[in-house]
């Protein structure tokens, strides 16, 4: 049997590693990329605490959350493109309209 | 040491390992790789916790459908090397205490949270799935046909952001 806080650790260090990616990184699908494994972090802690806890909302609070990842994948893999389209580059820091 | 803390192991190196590759990767498509190792990691952790209908809904919709989806766009979009650009000053001088006041206070929030949960006795119901699908269309059935629209919504605004103005 694994104890919860290993799967708790676990999950933080992933969280933080998705911050650190989000952080460095230039591509703009890099950077989507490490939200969703942000996502994965606190899906990990979430089934984690269903175990734990030993009740199922856990497990449900997952799935709406994969679903809601679904649904930002679309919609900002389509965002993605559009600036791609409109900027010939997908780096960030070439995305500064709004940067005094 | 026990067969599953041994599993866990194996995946928890899989997962960090993979999650090191994808900041490492200077190319977006080998990050997306990286990244598919984490999730199949991770739905192997779910496996070892019991939650057999996530470690199959992170497989199929993580690992096949929305991973999918990004290697499609990267090739659309034929994404290369990421150039070099100076990173900004901010980042430079607060990144690291920040990183590390993250850290600590994640390891605070964990620590503390040990004497909360109490250590599970049992591995679960007896058939989690079904009791699952109970829990998912009784209690949680608003949020959950509410989701629907979600995904509808974000159909429409990925076709409309993607297509073209003068099509």
């Amino acid at each position: 049997m694994v104890p919860t806080h290993y799967y708790l650790i676990l999950s933080a260090i992933l969280f933080g590693l998705g911050v650190v990616a989000f952080m460095f990184r230039r591509n703009i699908i890099t950077i989507f990329m490490s939200i969703e494994l942000m996502l994965n972090a606190v899906n990990l802690a979430f089934v984690a605490f269903s175990r734990a806890l030993n009740k199922l909302d856990g497990q449900v609070f997952v799935l709406f959350v994969i679903v809601v990842a679904a649904a930002e994948a679309a919609v900002g893999l389509g965002i993605i493109i559009v600036i791609a389209r409109n900027r010939q580059s997908l780096n960030v820091e070439r995305v500064d309209l709004l940067k005094l | 040491m026990n067969a599953p803390l041994i599993i866990f192991f194996v995946l928890a190196a899989m997962c960090v390992l993979g999650a090191i590759s994808l900041i490492l990767q200077r190319h977006p498509i080998h990050s997306a790789l990286s990244l598919i190792v984490v999730m199949v990691a991770l739905a192997g952790l779910y496996l070892l916790m019991g939650a057999e209908f996530v470690a199959a809904v992170q497989i199929i919709v993580y690992g096949g459908a929305i991973m999918v989806l990004f290697v499609f766009v990267i090739m659309l979009l034929n994404a290369g090397v990421e150039e070099r650009t100076n990173l900004s000053k901010l980042a430079g001088f607060a990144g690291i205490p920040l990183g590390v006041a993250l850290m600590g206070f994640l390891a605070a929030a964990v620590a503390r949270s040990q004497d909360m949960v109490q250590v599970a006795t049992q591995t679960g119901t007896a058939a989690p799935t079904k009791a699952l699908a109970n829990l998912l269309f009784q209690d949680f059935v608003y949020p959950f046909e509410l989701t629907s629209f979600l995904i509808l919504i974000a159909i429409l605004g990925a076709i409309v952001l993607a297509q073209r103005e003068n099509a």
